[in-house]
């Protein structure tokens, strides 16, 4: 019996894929095996377009304890403790409902980091929407964010900070993506290699339902019109359920019971007992009877392909599973024993008695396709661009702290619980959110960046610009740059100019990784965010985490009223790419700004010095919007007013003020400390020049324009609710 | 003092509260499963912040019937101090100990910031070192906390000097802006008669420490220290 | 026995969920509506045979459970 070329299309498999597989089964697949192939060798599980070029990614350093491979990356973070992160998309299930769809894209990313050991400290995201003119983007914002809330907000864990920006290239494909941070202490780190036959493998947390089986599979024949109307493709979240999962799992941690632990997510029991049966190359049989099921009548195949959120599958050690099953039926959730490690290195799935489906696991994995695709470079762009002057400085500020890209994100960060866990010290809207490791005087600092209009511009710079802002961001907040994670958001692979934005931003990232020792221990990969052969512009978001070993030297954006301020970097009013030429002269032209990773490092390292030294008072990356929206954020912060005294200049001072150049700090200090800077600046071949002091209740730039705070202020927190109030939120635009 | 955080599944500020009682105290407090039906002897029992059984039905609906709640109620009338912060407030009036309720937040969102709050009446063990009228800044973080009772319930909360503290303004002027969430007469936190049981929306034991930037909700731990030591 | 619970927002209580619904249902043009409330039902699979004490149970559910009679109406709705 072989399998109609239909059925193998609509499983997303090619012609030379299922070629493949009766190679490797030596026969034609049933149903659930075909099933199973179809998740294992998808694009989402087995990184068949990627993984060529995810390779380039350095990936160690003396601190990085486990690279990508596993659920999260980790590092050491001193005193027998290890950070614990990654960050994932879930952008696809975000634009058809975007409250489950952002809710279940933070449940699993939570998972992804407690599976390993780690209670989770700290939630971020980053997201893009579409055009705000655009008639669903104010919807799908509305509901991307009540659904990252409401499932941080129930679980308990903070969302601490993230990236909110708009731009039409995301009116078809929004992005989602979620970043968790847990902490975890060394000995208790758990990974998901299975070792041990005999040893059972245990199902715990919610019951299986139909959620979310895969989207490929659901016009498959076998199905009546009844069935197919039973079947949700939308999963939904339940926080609830998974604070219990938690809970239980950590304290199932706590004993050393527990061999291998992965958690159920994409591709749901599938690619979790493959991935760590294969890890420890081993077999698993599995009795699907024995699954906790919600629903009756459930099939194999249905039960293998579920994404029903809130499960974790567990290899025990022989004889502790009436250890779990107290724990969990505390904990008022199901544990049963599906199976059993097996040294066959197959996987033997029965149902009713019957085996329905006996693959040999290391072949599958091992033979997942990749592919090198064709891929062409993005054509560069004219360095330098014809950028007008303002009308006014004044107005070109106002514009630019109303923009939706540089506009404050409270009316976002205030619906997320960014305080509970009582050790967020520095809250969302400045460089980095600052998470304190609980019960100690250190920190974690948190960030999310990219800039996709530089990506779009120029991939490689744009990657290296991405990495080397997360690192700034870092810097800025008193911390050591420790690693990143990474989500890629791209078009499709299958057309050369998007595998060549891929390929662009890959080696950008890898270069800026290198030069600044923040290695990539853990990330994510999403193709296919088009419409229409209209692609979103290349986001490699990226999740950078670091250390604060003192508290006492976290910095602030915040003025104070007396601070000088000092420029720390060259300032040579690069404007191309700039959000200043899109705002104010409505263009998206030109190259972005060079990212120097030597002089990126120097100018870090130099700001981490002065902090070390506690010559600063207060410390803001530049970045978006350049100079003066940085100032303007930091008078905001204080809360005081701030004069502008530029240099002698040799560039327009609007491209003084408002270029976007890279590796650039403003930091504050006393006039003593300023001078100390200054001199030290010198001496290490770092650019720094004093442009101005602290006073007042307005921002002045000399002898250009005078504007005051509340102007500001208004001008800054306005856009957002008002944006999102204008009309009433209908279900679909 | 002898101190008792209840723990139902899905609360998830037991330990945030745990830290800063123990700050308060100098020594952490006992923490209390919901499955249990008895008390430890204690002066005083906190139901902390969270989503308690989700909030399904209604927030605090379900855990206002769990096995441990029948001896809360029994030691509230025994005059035993209890402390409802955010679901616990939620809980505590759905177990009838407080009067009201607390709805969907007026705005309709979820809330999560610092508010200033106005001492209404600092004769209590849970205000004692706070002054009348003083603004202190605490943190609210909740999707129900729109305060409603009826006119009959508000005049006597009113009369009976039962309101503990109200939103207000940095200055201490009680205005609808400074309502985060519609709450009636700006209500964020009430006693019972006795002024044994208080139940309120902001969550103190988040700015009680220096390193989050302020103590003001330390001196409500505190206020208890001194009154039940 | 099937049953269902229908709970409402009393008479007098906010119910900021309604005038959002209706404010939005004017916003797409429907005219005319003077009030929106919205509730909630919940639908009970019973043992019980008999309707007189399926309803008096119900009751008791949803004044000690289902519904906060501070705030809330209820009506219970079984099989005729």
């Amino acid at each position: 019996m072989s399998v109609a070329p239909a059925a193998i299309a609509q499983h997303g498999l090619s012609p030379a894929e299922y070629a493949e597989i009766e190679t490797i089964l030596g026969r034609a697949p049933n149903h659930v095996e075909l099933g199973v192939f179809s998740v294992m060798w998808s694009e989402h599980c087995s990184y068949k377009s990627s993984k060529r070029w995810l390779r380039l990614f350095p990936t160690a350093a003396p601190w990085v304890i486990c690279g990508p491979g596993e659920n999260a990356g980790i590092v050491d973070i001193g005193d027998g403790q290890a950070a614990v992160f990654k960050m994932e998309s879930h952008n696809h299930p975000s634009f058809i409902e975007p409250y489950q769809g952002a809710a279940t894209g933070v449940g699993g990313i939570l998972r992804d980091v407690f599976t390993m050991g780690a209670r989770p400290v700290a939630i971020l995201n980053a997201l893009r929407f579409g055009s705000p003119k655009h008639p669903r983007t104010r919807y799908l914002a509305a509901g991307v964010v009540a659904g990252i809330g409401g499932y941080g907000n129930c679980i308990g864990v903070p969302t601490v900070g993230g990236e909110c920006t708009f731009h039409p290239s995301y009116d078809g494909n929004i992005i989602v993506n979620a970043m968790t941070v847990g902490v975890v202490e060394r000995a208790r780190i758990h990974y998901a290699r299975a070792a041990g036959p005999g040893n059972p493998v245990v199902y715990v947390g919610a019951k299986t339902g139909r959620d979310g089986i895969h989207g490929a599979t659901m016009a498959s024949a076998e199905f009546d019109a009844d069935s197919e109307r039973k079947r949700p493709t939308v999963q939904v979240g339940d926080p609830f359920t998974e604070k219990l999962l938690l809970e239980a799992c950590l304290e199932l941690m706590a004993s050393d019971a527990i061999v291998a632990i992965q958690d159920m997510g994409a591709a749901g029991l599938t690619s979790s007992a493959f991935e760590m049966a294969s890890r420890g190359g081993l077999g698993i049989a599995l009795d699907l009877d024995a699954v906790p099921q919600r629903e009756t009548g459930m099939s194999a195949y249905e039960i293998m392909l579920s994404e029903s959120q809130e499960r974790m599958l567990i290899v025990l050690k022989a004889g502790r599973e009436p250890e779990a099953r107290a724990i969990f039926a505390k904990w008022e959730l199901d544990c049963a024993v599906i199976g059993t490690l097996t040294e066959s290195g197959r996987m033997v799935i029965r149902h009713g008695g019957v085996v329905v489906a006996d693959l040999p696991i290391a072949p599958l994995v091992a033979a997942a396709p990749a592919y090198d695709r064709a891929w062409i470079a993005t054509p560069p762009r004219a360095a330098t661009v014809n950028a007008p002057p303002p009308p006014s400085i004044r107005a070109a500020l106002l514009t630019l702290l109303a923009s939706p890209d540089l506009c404050s994100k409270r009316w976002i960060w205030e619906q997320y619980d960014h305080m509970v866990m009582a050790d967020t010290v520095r809250r969302p809207g400045g460089d980095a959110a600052v998470v304190r490791l609980h019960g100690s005087g250190k920190a974690l600092a948190l960030t999310a960046d990219c800039t996709p209009r530089y990506c779009a511009a120029d991939p490689v710079m744009g990657g290296r610009q991405a990495v080397a802002e997360a690192w700034r961001n870092l810097i800025a907040a008193g911390a050591r740059p420790l690693a990143i994670t990474d989500c890629l958001n791209f078009g499709s692979p299958e057309r050369p100019e998007i595998m060549g934005q891929f390929v662009g931003a890959i080696e950008g990232m890898a270069e800026a990784c290198r030069a600044l020792d923040f290695p990539i221990v853990s990330g994510n990969v999403s193709f296919y965010n088009e419409t229409t052969g209209s692609a979103v512009q290349p986001t490699p978001n990226v999740g950078g985490v670091g250390l604060i070993a003192d508290l006492a030297r976290a910095t602030t954006v915040a003025l104070a009223v007396g601070d000088e301020v000092v420029l720390i970097g060259a300032n040579a009013g690069h404007l191309g790419a700039s959000l200043y030429l899109r705002e104010i002269a409505g263009s998206e032209a030109g190259a972005p700004p060079p990212v120097d990773l030597a002089a990126e490092r120097r100018n870090g390292a130099f700001v981490a010095q002065c902090i070390t030294e506690g010559w600063l008072a207060a410390c803001h990356d530049i970045a978006d919007g350049g100079l003066l929206v940085a100032l303007a954020e930091m008078a905001l912060a204080g809360d005081t007013g701030v004069t502008v005294v530029p240099p002698r200049l040799e560039i327009p001072l609007f491209a003084w003020l408002f270029g976007e150049d890279q590796g650039r700090y403003l930091v504050a200090a006393t006039s003593a400390n300023a001078e100390r800077i200054v001199a030290s600046a010198a001496a290490a071949g770092v650019p720094a020049v004093g442009i101005g002091q602290a006073a007042g209740k307005d921002l002045t730039v000399s002898d250009a324009d005078t504007i005051s705070l509340s102007e500001l202020r208004t001008a800054h927190e306005r856009w957002l609710p008002e944006y999102m109030a204008a009309t009433p939120e209908a279900s679909e635009g | 003092m002898r101190a008792g955080v209840i723990v139902f599944p899905g609360s998830n500020c037991d330990r945030d509260v745990a830290v800063a009682l123990g700050r308060s105290m100098g020594r952490p407090p006992v923490m209390i499963w919901h499955g249990t039906s008895a008390l430890p002897d204690l002066d005083l029992i906190v139901l902390p912040g969270g989503f308690a059984y989700g909030d399904y039905l209604r927030p605090g609906a379900i855990a206002a019937h769990a096995p441990i709640m029948p001896a809360v109620v029994a030691a509230a009338h025994a005059g035993v101090r209890v402390l409802g912060i955010c679901n616990g407030f939620q809980i505590l009036t759905e177990a009838g100990l407080l009067p009201g309720a607390l709805l969907r937040n007026a705005g309709l969102r979820f809330v999560c910031r610092d508010i200033h709050l106005r001492v209404e009446n600092s004769y209590t063990p849970f205000t004692q070192l706070y002054e009348d009228d003083e603004v202190i800044r605490i943190p609210v973080a909740h999707h129900d906390g729109n305060y409603f009772a009826d006119n009959a319930t508000l005049a006597a909360l009113e009369d009976n000097d039962q309101v503990a503290f109200r939103y207000c303004e940095p200055g201490g002027e009680v205005s609808a802006a400074a309502n985060p969430n519609g709450s009636l007469a700006n209500i964020a936190g009430i006693f019972n008669r006795d002024k044994t049981i208080l139940g309120l929306m902001p969550h103190p034991e988040r700015l009680a420490d220096p390193a989050l930037g302020s103590e003001d909700g330390s001196r409500l731990f505190d206020s208890l220290v001194a009154t039940l030591s | 026995m099937k049953a269902r619970v229908h709970i409402t927002p009393k008479a007098g209580v906010l119910d900021p969920q309604g005038k959002a619904i209706q404010h939005a249902l004017a916003a797409l043009g429907f005219a005319g509506i003077d009030t929106v409330r919205q509730g909630k039902v919940i639908e009970l699979d019973l043992a019980d045979t008999d309707p007189g004490r399926a309803r008096t149970r119900l009751d008791e559910m949803c004044r000690r459970l289902l519904a906060n009679t501070v705030i809330e109406d209820y009506r219970i709705e079984l099989p005729a």
